[in-house]
């Protein structure tokens, strides 16, 4: 919604929140529900009002829980069984430097300072670390601002009696924690407050009146970054630009002017410009953002363009290069589909609104920013945090490569005109195991933003991850896949229960047995939108299901994912076999697969016939229900991936 | 300004505020004749108005503002 996209008008945003609400809910209906406890150290109402918006924009619905004015601590430590009872997703706490209850005065000494600062700390450090015990769900924590006024004025940040070297030196301890904490990110209200100008960021009439630790107006920019990290965190990050060439990555137009008339480098001011935001975007490379080009250009000029000397991105930066004459929305949707990748998951720069327009129109959900004139591109791009960074993993710095990777498959698919041959000649290597722990941020990552390939949709933390992990009463399968192009990484997820047949019951109208687990629970389906969702927990108290799992006969399949970089390569029929084997092991013969449709994962609606299941039964949702016997003399799937089962640990425990 | 057209922009902000394309305020009107009046609303209800008018209230006129024939007087001597 154009009113929510950066740069927006806060003001309006205010004014017309209500109406704002009413058009996002009406716009769409494939939400993903969360449940978000904003914990407030300060007046926290017109925050959630607003986040709700700018989250709705994101696809996600929030539920909010918001503690009472300033409880924020207390919520926590003292265990408010209202808190508890939430279960909440995520919690957001909401401090300012109006919470930084003792400052050091002038004549203290140092080492009371340092007393004052670690006292303080320690009280936030406590409260995390009981967040990670008890609640074990992502956490976001704003930092401090600076204060509004300087006693010391210069020398505030250098004497350490100062608040502005106190504050640093608190945020400093706060960006610690973060670093040695997965799970926790910081809100960065001391960046926020600076860009929107501290003066007013502080008004002392909002906190007097209202005991607001922001101005009013600040509260759109404010909701807006807090609901980038969020969106971030539940998987519904951009994933690749796609831009245009001139005058949006040089100036001028490199089939009417020639390459060596463009205007990029230092000689000339707008040169420069160009190649500071040259320079911007390919730095994006190396947070796992895809490249690509789509111009309306002869594509050998488009080549040209690109290798001016002083140009900083070359033309192997971009993972697709799509120069030539067809209307852009077209151009944009095959680059959608050759990356693999929904169009809503794009972001498309273009200087020209017309060519904006068209491609706004026509492709669903890709993002069209408001670029502006050349000078303004970065702060637009940045400030609208399309790639919101909230893990940095290894796939994310490699993202390019593996897509490039893709693309040379390709060229050898066309080689051979038997596909069985062409899997072979591609010398793939899989990994698939139980949960580990290095995998545990990208395996929740995929789970939370894996669409179309996907039979159950469920989303869930890196926590609940762990606890799947640790828990026997789950077989857990992660799958990486590398070949003679390159490594895939972790492409795979399958998780499923030990129950009785009892509980297809309970699976088949979208839910889960167990309470423990159940909370964050929540698919984000057809099935589980309807209104038999609600008696979820009466249903998982109940019931044999929860059972031990030494009755246990039954594999339930309550997750099976797979990345669609790697489609028709017969991973899903090595991740079959894996499973088959895991079940033997603990005497299990039946697997019961569950197909809930989405507006987005239709192709996997009969992946289980493919893997030999039978319908069962399909309910009015549209929920499809699998069953598949394990053949005494099962025959691996798998006939061109070789997979390494066991771990370097067990390996080591099989020696011993 | 007159005192009416500053009314009629006032009717405009509070029906965008309050998402009611019913409201008339007068000079009487006070929060009790509004349902969704609150004091949190209030807070986004003057940002609505400053914004409107191009101006600011100060502390003290927020405090004893007692209706909204109040804050037309408010707005009137601080526009001009």
């Amino acid at each position: 919604m154009r009113e929510l996209e950066y740069p927006f008008d806060g003001e309006l945003i205010l004014k017309k929140s209500k109406k704002l609400k009413r058009a996002l809910l009406e716009e769409r209906s494939d939400f993903l529900e969360k449940r978000i406890a904003v914990l407030g150290g300060s007046t926290t109402h017109d925050i959630i009002r607003i986040l709700e918006l700018f989250l709705l924009e994101q696809g996600i619905r929030p539920v909010f829980y918001e503690s009472e004015y300033a409880q924020y601590w207390q919520d926590v430590m003292f265990d408010n069984p209202e808190l508890r009872s939430f279960a909440p997703d995520l919690i957001f706490i909401h401090t300012s430097n109006r919470n930084i209850t003792a400052w050091p005065s002038v004549s203290d000494s140092a080492q009371r300072v340092e007393e004052l600062l670690s006292e303080q700390y320690g009280r936030f450090q406590a409260m995390w670390d009981k967040i990670a015990e008890v609640y074990r769900c992502p956490v976001i924590q704003n930092n401090f601002e600076y204060p509004f006024f300087r006693l010391l004025g210069n020398q505030e940040g250098v004497c350490p009696q100062g608040r502005i070297a106190f504050v640093n030196r608190f945020n400093e301890k706060f960006y610690q924690y973060a670093r040695e904490h997965g799970n926790f990110y910081i809100h960065d209200i001391h960046y926020l407050s600076a860009a929107y100008g501290l003066d007013r960021w502080a008004d002392p009439l909002y906190w007097h009146m209202y005991k607001y630790a922001c101005c009013m107006q600040a509260i759109p920019v404010f909701s807006h970054n807090l609901a980038n990290i969020i969106k971030s965190v539940f998987g519904r990050n951009k994933k690749a630009l796609v831009l245009d060439l001139d005058n949006t990555l040089w100036g001028g137009v490199v089939g009417d002017d020639g390459p060596e008339n463009l205007e990029i480098g230092q000689e000339t001011p707008m040169g420069q410009v160009y190649s500071e935001f040259q320079s911007y975007v390919k730095a994006q490379k190396e947070i796992g953002v895809m490249l690509a080009v789509n111009s309306k250009n002869e594509h050998e000029n488009a080549i040209a363009g690109l290798n001016h000397p002083e140009g900083v991105i070359k033309p192997e930066d971009f993972v697709l290069i799509k120069a030539n004459w067809e209307p852009k929305s077209e151009n944009t949707g095959a680059i959608a589909r050759e990356l693999n990748i929904l169009p809503d998951s794009l972001v498309f720069v273009d200087d020209n609104p017309a060519e904006r327009e068209i491609v706004s129109a026509q492709t669903a959900g890709t993002a069209v920013p408001e670029i502006g004139t050349p000078e303004q591109y970065i702060r637009v791009l940045d400030h609208s945090g399309f790639f919101e960074v909230t893990s940095l993993s290894e796939d994310d710095r490699k993202r390019s490569e593996m897509y490039q990777a893709n693309m040379a498959r390709k060229v050898q698919q066309e080689r051979f005109a038997d596909y069985r041959e062409y899997l072979l000649s591609l010398e793939m290597q899989g990994t698939i195991r139980s949960f580990e722990a290095v995998y545990m941020a990208r395996i929740a990552q995929l789970t939370n933003k894996s669409n179309q390939f996907n039979l159950t949709t469920r989303r869930f933390t890196q926590a609940q991850i762990e606890s799947f992990a640790a828990d026997e009463t789950y077989i857990t399968r992660y799958g990486k896949l590398a070949d003679r192009f390159g490594d895939n990484g972790v492409v795979s997820v399958v998780i499923g229960r030990k129950g009785t047949m009892a509980d297809t019951d309970i699976y088949r109208r979208g839910e889960t047995p167990g309470a423990a687990a159940g909370s964050g629970m929540t698919a984000d389906s057809a099935a589980a939108g309807s209104g038999a969702a609600a008696d979820s927990t009466a249903a998982a108290g109940s019931g044999a299901a929860a059972d031990s799992t030494a009755t246990a006969d039954v594999l339930h399949l309550e997750l099976w994912l797979m990345s669609c970089r790697v489609l028709k390569r017969d991973m899903e029929a090595a991740m079959m076999d894996s499973v088959v084997e895991a079940c033997l092991d603990c005497g299990i013969k039946t697997i019961m697969g569950y197909y809930y449709p989405t507006a987005k994962n239709a192709m996997v609606k009969a992946f289980y016939q493919t893997m030999g299941f039978e319908k069962t039964e399909e309910t009015d949702t549209g929920v499809t229900v699998w069953r598949y016997e394990i053949p005494a003399d099962y025959e691996k799937k798998n006939t061109v991936i070789r997979v390494k089962r066991t771990s370097k640990a067990q390996q080591q425990r099989l020696l011993r | 300004m007159s005192r009416e057209e500053v009314f009629e922009k006032l009717n405009g902000v509070f029906r965008d505020v309050f998402d009611d394309e019913e409201i008339t305020v007068t000079d009487a009107t006070t929060a009790d004749d509004i349902e969704e009046w609150d004091s949190l609303e209030h807070i986004n209800l003057l940002a609505a108005v400053e914004q409107e008018f191009g101006m600011k209230f100060n502390m003290g006129q927020v405090v004893s503002m007692k209706n909204v024939g109040e804050m037309a007087d408010i707005i009137i001597v601080q526009i001009g």
